[in-house]
């Protein structure tokens, strides 16, 4: 009764492909970024910014860049850690060359040289296919971390290899670095991810986001009804390869606070796979919820023998976090192929319907 | 005009004043050459039969490696061990075909291949608490493996050939001859083909699939068990092992994914030339530990000219 969409005419084709067609996916929407902005942060302690909230968004943004290539554009990519860590040296260069500089200006170029770095591994895309095209992503993956490791100007030639992120203020508060508080990066990070799903979002309804779908479906059919390939594939890694370099970025800078090269190793690619595929392929609701999914499970798992009063050892249950994770991930192949976004809309159709079922 | 000396004649130079070593260099790279053969031929027979980019046989090596050990640190004889290993392989097999591939039939690539993914992760955990998560030694001796080491002075000059390696190539290409005969000869080996060429053609002729995909899974964990022992014997086990697999990724763009033989010659080829590239030009010009990339970078430059691989099927590509 609450999701009743009688009455809801649409007189013209505009209105029908408006970004809310149904009035309560907007108010829907209005609650969450309520809950978000206000009621969240007012009520969230330390330990549920750090190791909850904040990684929920960073990790749903890598994600969301992720799935505009593999989910919209149909290309399978295994390089996402590498392409975060270039966003995030990128952003370290840049704000240790211009101290003065506004942080956001700072992350917002350290997309383009994660955007640059993307294309030039997208090349290969126009002749390369499938399973081959995915591991010539893991070239990238693996030269970009060894060059992290190996080129000194990189880290600023600090002896540890690492890159320390400095405290930065904005308009007279600290948002990074060591002495921000919990909150100011929430909120900071919430606002970066807004912005950037709102972008999402409309590019990939538009005439682009159609493009892409066109050649995921089928290239060679999109190439007949002329589609330039190279334009949109190239697109494709370029604003994905955006996305998750700003991704990068703020997963150092906002919440790790150092980095080291293997931290955007293999398993981070991953781990934003998992959210993007559990998540759904093609969505972008579904990599809030994958994200919410695959970053909660193990604090939960590693919390809850400690609730029960269970006595098992920390790397016990280290262990068992992982089995159970990719138990977990396998379940939800079996269960559900196309993701969390997925139950969502069956949800909905079932709530549209309620309480009469025809 | 310095540059362009150190990179393409000083190089060479030193290969050929030193030739000794460039032999030895080369039968090292001829060794790992081999284990990445083998872990690729263990990805090329589950493709070839399912189409399943398997992920999880790099974590299969090191299972059925520790397996093995574990077994024998209980105190089952070493002899006794390897078949009692083949059996857990055995069952791990039955397992993955009941719980994940039986569900999934019919699904995506992408799909399947994230579930292969969620295996190595859940057999990852399993493994570290059966087994622990420290380094252990492979019981190379009480397998009767040769240890020591020959000399040879060629050259006048000095290499040295580790019997176990020696081992291990000669069980490695008795191993593939077997498969070889196996895949080719057996009436078992023309229905795992048959599977390959067409599914549905295969159960329309009474092929099971079930038993088939139990069968080259099974057949990938005794690949993964071979590699495993030599791999092991060569630098312990645990589950950095698992780093190995990911080698195996661009000797199958080299080879391409359906070919047995491609398997085998892009191995050979990327072991010997990482090697060679690492220590000639890696070490010198560009700091060193550049063997993590060079396979995949050689890889990705070769799919330029030729998408499918060396050896691939020609894909052919229809509206």
């Amino acid at each position: 009764m609450l999701y009743r969409t009688a009455s809801q005419f649409k007189t013209s084709y505009h209105a029908d492909h408006a970004l809310f067609p149904v009035r309560q996916d907007a108010w829907l929407l209005g609650i969450i970024l309520i809950f978000a902005y206000a009621i969240i942060p007012m009520t969230a302690s330390e330990f549920t910014f750090n190791a909850l909230l904040i990684p929920v968004l960073i990790y749903a943004l890598a994600a969301l860049g992720l799935n505009i290539l593999t989910g919209y554009a149909g290309q399978l990519s295994l390089g996402t850690g590498a392409f975060m860590g270039v966003g995030a040296y990128a952003c370290f260069k840049i704000i240790t060359a211009f101290p003065d500089l506004n942080i956001v200006v700072a992350i917002a170029l350290s997309g383009f040289f994660s955007a640059a770095v993307g294309v030039a591994f997208g090349l290969p895309s126009l002749r390369i296919k499938g399973f081959y095209l995915a591991i010539t992503t893991l070239a990238a993956q693996f030269f970009l971390v060894w060059l992290f490791e190996k080129w000194g100007w990189l880290y600023n030639y600090s002896s540890s290899g690492a890159i320390q992120v400095p405290n930065i203020e904005m308009f007279g508060i600290i948002v990074a670095g060591p002495n921000a508080s919990s909150v100011t990066q929430y909120y900071f990070v919430l606002a970066v991810v807004t912005a950037v799903t709102w972008l999402a979002i409309n590019i990939t309804r538009g005439r682009i986001g159609r493009i892409w779908k066109s050649v995921r479906d089928m290239d060679i059919a999109a190439e007949l009804v002329g589609i330039n390939l190279m334009k949109a594939k190239l697109s494709a890694f370029a604003i994905s390869s955006y996305i998750v370099g700003v991704a990068g970025a703020l997963f150092v800078f906002l919440w790790r606070g150092a980095a080291e090269p293997n931290l955007f190793d293999i398993p981070l690619s991953f781990r934003v796979l998992f959210i993007a595929i559990i998540g759904g392929l093609g969505s972008i609701l579904g990599n809030y919820l994958g994200a919410i999914l695959i970053v909660a499970l193990p604090v939960v798992l590693g919390t809850l023998p400690g609730m029960l009063g269970i006595p098992i050892q920390s790397a016990t249950v280290e262990h068992l976090n992982v089995m159970i994770v990719g138990a977990t991930i396998i379940l939800f192949l079996i269960v559900e192929p196309h993701g969390l976004a997925r139950f969502w809309q069956i949800i909905r159709e079932k709530l549209i319907m309620w309480p009469f079922p025809h | 005009m310095e540059f362009l000396n150190s990179i393409l004649i000083k190089p060479f130079q030193d290969m050929v004043a030193a030739p000794d070593f460039l032999l030895q260099v080369l039968w090292e790279g001829l060794v790992a050459g081999v284990l990445y053969a083998l872990i690729a031929l263990g990805f090329v027979l589950i493709y070839k039969s399912s189409r399943i980019f398997n992920f999880a046989q790099g974590i299969m090596v090191v299972f059925a490696a520790l397996t093995l050990v574990g077994l024998h640190e209980k105190g089952v004889p070493a002899l006794l061990a390897v078949p009692l290993t083949l059996v857990v392989m055995f069952l791990l097999a039955v397992a993955i075909e009941r719980v994940v591939l039986r569900p999934l039939v019919n699904q995506p690539d992408i799909i399947l291949f994230m579930a292969t993914i969620g295996i190595t992760l859940f057999l990852v955990g399993f493994g570290e608490l059966i087994f622990g998560g420290e380094n252990k030694v492979m019981i190379t001796e009480q397998l009767g493996i040769p240890t020591g080491s020959l000399t040879f002075e060629p050259f006048g000059g000095f290499v040295s050939i580790e019997q176990k390696d020696l081992t291990a190539v000669i069980g490695a290409v008795v191993l593939v001859a077997v498969l070889l005969v196996f895949l080719n000869k057996s009436k078992m080996g023309r229905a795992i083909r048959a599977l390959g060429d067409d599914h549905q053609a295969a159960l329309s002729v009474g092929i099971s699939l079930s038993t088939i995909w139990i069968l080259v899974w099974f057949i990938a964990g005794i690949i993964a068990l071979a590699t495993g022992i030599v791999w092991g014997a060569r630098a312990g086990v645990s589950f950095a092992l698992e780093v190995i697999a990911y080698k195996a990724l661009p000797v199958l763009m080299l080879g391409g994914l359906e070919s047995v033989l491609g398997a085998i010659i892009g191995g050979l080829a990327i072991g010997i030339l990482e090697k060679l590239f690492e220590i000639y030009w890696g070490q010198p010009l560009m700091g060193g530990n550049t063997e993590t990339w060079f396979a995949f970078v050689f890889a990705l430059i070769v799919l330029l000219f030729r998408p499918q691989g060396l050896f691939g099927e020609r894909i052919i590509e229809r509206v």
